[in-house]
């Protein structure tokens, strides 16, 4: 997995011709080669985060240019005391573990299971994996009329089932989030599976041969080698699953906007309500920050995590 | 639901499994060959499971609107395909505006993804300057940005120097793919150095021989970062959607997004029109299939 990691300052691999700044030779170059790539970095991450924090001290509007009063703490003292706010995190965090769980588990059953078989690796990959490439779109038009309510094929097996009234699985709040979740394991599971079969790909088959002679069962075999040697990509599927799942929006917005009534309302949908619909891009701002501190910690987390296993490996 | 019944019969699936001993010739042989038939009948059948929804859409947009309104058991009776909802939608002119926007919007980012991408990579894994350290962990900093969580403000942003409903607003904010970087770099490190150092003993510059020594050398990171980043552009639905207004510059999701309201009743081409926005991406699956796969792996890139 080449996921990034702090490097250590390489040995320059060029000549170093003493040209101006002595001990840096390349300054210039390197940062003619760089700026190009900067200016976007700054222009489209850094400032906008910069002026996402400073407005959430502002009564921003997106009706209006300019920040608006200030308004201290105002921003986060109401998100953090609106029931709304803490209901969309709620259900942010609802849907993720909704997710994360099955996507872990399902995708490594699957990958196990295909590494066993040897034919028909192509059919596998086009069944599990050509979902995760469909637009977000795509994918939310065919779940929803699945999931449509008296004659929608989910429905009409609920019947066959003799269940005379079959749930409206996405218009019934208890249940709707549950079918987005449905909807974006069928449509993500590919990733993982394909991450899963990398790393499975990468065990010597020695070792297995070697348990086999030892008298280890394939159960064995999967739970002392398998899982083991496959924990470096189970913790990386597991802190990307949980950070893309905190970041849903696009399932959500498609399938249900947030409803029936708000009871699939996340946290990025309040935020994009907040702006977009009331015009109030300073609080909207206030619970952006928030969700990416929670974001953020996370992601941080996933780094030590790696320097860590880096240094034991 | 779907979960719980698909998660049942695979522990089942596994915990069914004969041993698969190699010891003693004969028997382990058939034993480890019957635990791999159940393992493949077991995946066999969740493979069927996970190509139901794209069927029964395929199916579905393949009968009549009047058919297909009248629900499941119609659908599945239905034996006259027709492909009267796919002409509707490439006649009806809207479908074309959405190819238009999305191949332009993605190729553009895509191509300046790559060469920035690059350049920056190559800097960072071939030069020593003052400031590297600084650089690059602000580029690990960058790569933990929710990018998603900053759509307000970009569209703040944008909206101030006037590029909102531009095929801009959608390009320029997904130029900055970090994690682009990040891979370029790692494949020039493992790059041997000896082509460069004769080049620059040629008297060739940094710029002559990125391009004509590291790019050439770069055909198959370039392809896999090409087209990941295009699948990711192309399906990128919360950006658009809220930058772009003007129904004749809305790519495919968003176009998808905002019809599907009114297109009431007639399912038949609501599925016609969520395939045909994912059918370019389907094409490029199947001929590129190898490297989107190692690419997916080789970079745990996830939008």
């Amino acid at each position: 997995m080449s996921t990034p990691t702090i490097a250590p300052l390489q040995v320059p691999a060029t000549s170093s011709k003493q040209r101006g700044n002595i001990g840096y030779p390349e300054n210039k170059p390197a940062w003619l080669f760089l700026a190009p790539f900067a200016v976007f970095f700054v222009l489209f991450l850094v400032a906008p985060t910069i002026y996402m924090i400073i407005s959430s001290f502002f009564n921003t509007s997106i009706a209006k240019s300019g920040l608006g009063s200030f308004a201290g703490l105002a921003n986060y003292q109401e998100m953090l005391t609106k029931a709304e706010f803490w209901s969309s995190m709620g259900h942010t965090l609802l849907f993720t573990v909704l997710t994360v769980i099955p996507l872990v588990v399902l995708s490594f059953v699957f990958a196990v299971l295909a590494n066993r078989v040897g034919r028909g690796q192509w059919f596998f990959r086009l069944a599990f994996f050509v979902p995760f490439i469909l637009p977000s779109a795509t994918i939310s038009l065919i779940w929803v009329f699945i999931f449509a309510p008296t004659n929608g094929l989910f429905a009409q097996v609920q019947t066959w089932l003799g269940n005379a009234v079959p749930t409206p699985v996405l218009a019934d709040p208890s249940s709707a989030m549950i079918g987005i979740a449905v909807a974006t394991i069928w449509w993500t599971i590919g990733f993982n599976f394909i991450l899963y079969l990398a790393g499975l790909q990468d065990i010597p088959r020695e070792l297995y041969e070697a348990a086999s002679i030892d008298g280890a069962s394939p159960w064995q075999q999967i739970r002392f080698l398998t899982i083991p040697l496959l924990s470096r990509t189970t913790s990386l599927v597991i802190v990307l699953q949980i950070i893309a799942s905190l970041k849903v929006f696009d399932q959500v917005y498609l399938m249900t906007s947030g409803g029936p009534g708000t009871s699939t309302q996340v946290a990025l949908g309040l935020i994009t309500n907040t702006a977009f619909t009331d015009f109030r891009s300073g609080a909207a701002s206030a619970a952006a920050v928030l969700l990416f501190i929670v974001i953020l910690a996370i992601a941080i987390i996933r780094q030590l995590l790696e320097r860590n296993q880096e240094r034991t490996a | 639901m779907a979960t719980q019944t698909v998660g049942g019969s695979n522990t089942s699936g596994v915990s069914a499994a004969a041993p698969a001993t190699r010891g003693a010739k004969n028997a382990s042989q058939n034993s480890t060959r019957t635990f791999n038939v159940i393992c493949g009948v077991v995946l066999g059948v969740f493979a069927v499971i996970w190509l139901i929804p794209s069927l029964w859409a395929i199916k579905t947009s393949l009968t009549s609107n009047a058919v297909s309104a009248l629900g499941t058991p119609a659908i599945l009776k239905d034996t006259s395909p027709t492909l009267a909802s796919y002409l509707t939608l490439l006649k009806g002119g809207d479908i074309w505006h959405w190819y238009l926007a999305s191949f332009v919007t993605s190729a553009v980012t895509v191509v300046l993804t790559l060469v920035f991408g690059s350049m920056a990579g190559y800097a960072l894994s071939r030069m020593r300057f003052r400031g590297r350290n600084i650089v690059f962990a602000l580029m690990l900093a960058g790569i933990m940005i929710p990018g998603q969580v900053l759509v307000v403000p970009i569209f703040e942003g944008l909206g101030a120097v006037n590029l909102l409903n531009t095929y801009w607003a959608v390009i320029l904010p997904q130029v900055p793919a970090v994690i682009a970087v990040f891979v370029f770099k790692q494949f020039f490190d493992g790059l041997p150095v000896e082509m460069e150092e004769a080049a620059r003993l040629d008297g060739a510059g940094y710029w002559r021989i990125y391009r004509s020594v590291i790019m050439p050398l770069s055909k198959p990171v370039l392809a896999a970062m090409g087209i990941l980043s295009f699948v990711n552009v192309w399906n990128s639905l919360l950006l658009p959607l809220f930058v772009v207004s003007n129904p004749d510059l809305m790519t495919i999701p968003v176009g998808l997004a905002t019809v599907q309201g009114s297109f009431g009743q007639r399912y038949s081409d609501i599925q016609a029109s969520s395939l045909l926005g994912a059918l370019p991406l389907v094409i490029l699956f199947l001929f590129f299939q190898k490297r989107i796969v190692e690419g997916v792996a080789g970079t745990g890139l996830k939008g």
